[in-house]
């Protein structure tokens, strides 16, 4: 396992309508997101603890085009991996982010 | 002019026949050979150095022939020359191993990848061509013809005359060649009954039927479980199905193996009725029975199916859609591998498949590294064919698009539709495909390229769609392959610039360009989310194999 911690700029997220939201399933090829309200109004704190080793960059890269195309400011991320490729990241953050602002779909 | 003094012999294929069936008939064995007799015909009829056609696909497999072949004596029966489609069975590679065989010309070799790239670095096997079904369907007819071919039926009568059953596959085409080019037809059968449901392949085209110990094996190759869909599939159909099938109102189509195209099948009674789509995409395929196209035909969807082979546990079921499948008179289905290569190739508007890596010229290979795998049939699909002259409003946007309004051709639409990382985090997008490497090992003239980027003209990725018909230049198609590459190394070094001016000229769209919101890619859009799902569409007709049933 590895930790890593992430400290992204993003413009503030909307009112949440939950206070936490978790959303996807720990099993191989996915990922589990548990999302809450963060300390700081224009930043997203994200930790990710992820069974694959030495992928720091590409974590880096995906959350940076998350927290550009989307308002995540204000919100804390913790992020349990099992091996997802970026593409499920991208569309669990996003699943994630809605169902905390507007409540379970 | 004076004739010729000695007048050649214009009949020593005929005279080679006869001598062999005299052999066999020296032996005392007649049209039906008992099972544990099979040795000795092989021995009385092949000769050192005969070019042998042993059938076997990727689905059906005359596997007791070949089992016995490699049985043989390889002081008797020495580097024959295998012709056949597909490496699949152990006993294919023992052939080499053993001594019995020498050269081989194939299409596809699967999962004995491995063992050949090791006979090959081994110099213990020639390796002659590794062609497309129909590249060497061709070649038995022009420089390839078996002396001796060991075929699969299902059924065989006291004449003779074979019954092949719903998995047809290339049995027709191999009897062809080799039955009319004086070679020798022994096939394999299942059972031996008084009267056949129908006649597939006639008796004066066979020379010896032998029932085998055991059916022939058929692998379950076209089946996938829904359960193992993912959402980022669900999110490529959509936009495969809303930026491509409903744009160019694609009826015509043939659909690669995998999960991608599974998604798509799946997503047609739901999100596709939902756009208003029914009876303007998809409605007559060049496709073998996938059990994830039931719902999409239960649901009128489809009108016409023409498949390559069957699949295990459809025949009830294609039986009782008689109007949808091709099917004898008897009601079972006929499959025909040559014929439905031929109708993917000119009759479709379009192939969509996935690959293994893609290079930023936009090649594709299925190729790694330790392995020769071969094409099987999809750069037959996967291909623009330039001898197409009909007109189809598909193929004409395409052609236009592609040459401008005044084109003297339309286009096939070729779409690669993958996730741009596999499993364990291995980038489909690169710089340069393994195929390369894998050339220089086997010593090749090419690279084992499966569609050739110029042969491409859509890549879906969860990143959006690029429509390389668009592209002027081949940086234009560089970066918009780049562009839809999401964050493996490739994709990250896009010129971003240059990729933004790609998608307001609409080479390149995202989900939102399309009107799709990714949070909407859900499993439950899904017609059918498991296996027992599609049993259920079925009214009970698709019968799975027994791997895919957890109930």
């Amino acid at each position: 396992m590895e930790t890593l911690n992430f400290r992204l700029e993003s413009a503030p997220a909307e009112r949440a309508a939950s206070a936490s939201v978790l959303c996807g399933v720990v099993g191989s090829g996915n990922l589990e997101i548990l999302l809450r309200q963060g300390d700081e109004p224009k930043v997203c704190t994200v930790e990710v603890k992820t069974a694959a080793r030495g992928f720091g960059d590409t974590w880096q890269a995906v959350l940076d085009a998350f927290a550009a195309t989307h308002a995540a400011g204000g919100t804390h991320i913790a992020i349990n991996d099992m091996g997802a490729t970026p593409a499920v990241v991208s569309l669990r953050l996003a699943q994630t982010l809605s169902d905390y602002q507007r409540g379970r779909r | 002019m004076n004739a010729p003094q000695t007048s050649p012999a214009w009949d020593q294929l005929r005279q080679g026949r006869n001598r062999r069936l005299a052999r066999a008939a020296s032996q005392g064995l007649g049209r039906q050979v008992p099972a544990g007799k099979i040795i000795s015909l092989l021995e009385a009829v092949i000769e050192p150095g005969d070019r042998v056609c042993l059938e076997g696909n990727n689905q059906k497999q005359a596997d007791f022939l070949s089992e016995s072949l490699a049985d043989c004596n390889p002081e008797v029966i020495h580097d024959l020359h295998m012709v056949q489609s597909v490496l699949a069975l152990p006993s294919h590679v023992d052939l080499f191993e053993r001594g019995l065989a020498r050269k081989l010309d194939f299409s596809f070799s699967g999962p004995q990848g491995a063992r050949l790239a090791r006979l090959v670095q081994e110099q213990r096997i020639e390796i002659g061509a590794i062609h497309t079904y129909l590249e060497l369907f061709g070649r038995y007819f022009v420089d390839l013809t078996p002396k001796v071919c060991l075929v699969a039926a299902q059924a065989a009568d006291a004449a003779g005359n074979l019954y092949l059953g719903p998995n047809t596959e290339d049995t027709p085409v191999i009897v062809e060649a080799t039955a009319f080019k004086g070679g020798i037809v022994i096939a394999q059968v299942n059972e031996m009954v008084d009267k056949l449901p129908r006649v597939d392949v006639p008796a004066d085209w066979v020379n010896f039927t032998v029932q085998a110990p055991k059916p022939n094996y058929i692998e379950p190759l076209f089946t996938r479980d829904p359960a193992q869909i993912t959402e980022v599939q669900v999110l490529m159909a959509m936009m495969a199905i809303k930026g491509i099938y409903a744009e160019y109102g694609i009826t015509r189509l043939n659909h690669g193996i995998g999960f991608d195209t599974a998604a798509i099948e799946l997503l047609l009674p739901t999100y596709g009725t939902a756009l208003g789509l029914k009876g303007k995409i998809c409605t007559h395929w060049a496709l073998n029975p996938h059990p994830t196209l039931i719902p999409a035909i239960e649901s009128g969807f489809v009108e016409s199916v023409h498949s390559f082979g069957s699949e295990v546990g459809m025949d009830a079921y294609i039986a009782a859609r008689s109007d949808v499948f091709f099917t004898g008179a008897d009601g079972s289905m006929r499959s025909n591998r040559a014929f439905s290569q031929t109708a993917g190739l000119y009759a479709c508007d379009m192939f969509i498949g996935s690959t293994l890596q893609m290079d930023m010229a936009g090649n594709s290979s299925t190729a790694t590294l330790g392995r020769i795998t071969g094409f099987g049939g999809a750069p037959n699909m996967g291909s623009d064919p330039h001898g197409r002259r009909h007109a189809s409003p598909a193929w004409l946007k395409a052609g236009r698009e592609a040459g401008g309004p005044n084109a003297v051709r339309g286009r096939k639409l070729v779409v690669q539709m993958v996730e741009t990382f596999r499993e364990h985090m291995a980038p489909v997008f690169v710089e340069d495909l393994d195929a390369w490497k894998l050339k220089d090992m086997m010593g090749a003239e090419l690279p084992p390229i499966m569609i050739y980027g110029d042969d491409v003209s859509h890549i879906v990725t969860e990143e959006g769609i690029a429509n390389l018909l668009l592209c002027r230049s081949a940086e234009e198609r560089e970066q918009a392959i780049r562009g839809v590459a999401g964050f493996t190394p490739v994709g990250r070094a896009r010129d971003r610039r240059m990729v933004e001016n790609l998608r307001d000229r609409g080479v390149i769209r995202r989900a939102e360009d399309l009107g799709i919101d990714p949070r909407d890619a859900s499993r439950d859009l899904l017609a059918a989310r498991s296996v027992k799902d599609l049993v259920r569409w079925s009214g009970g007709l698709y019968a799975p194999p027994a791997r895919f049933r957890n109930w």
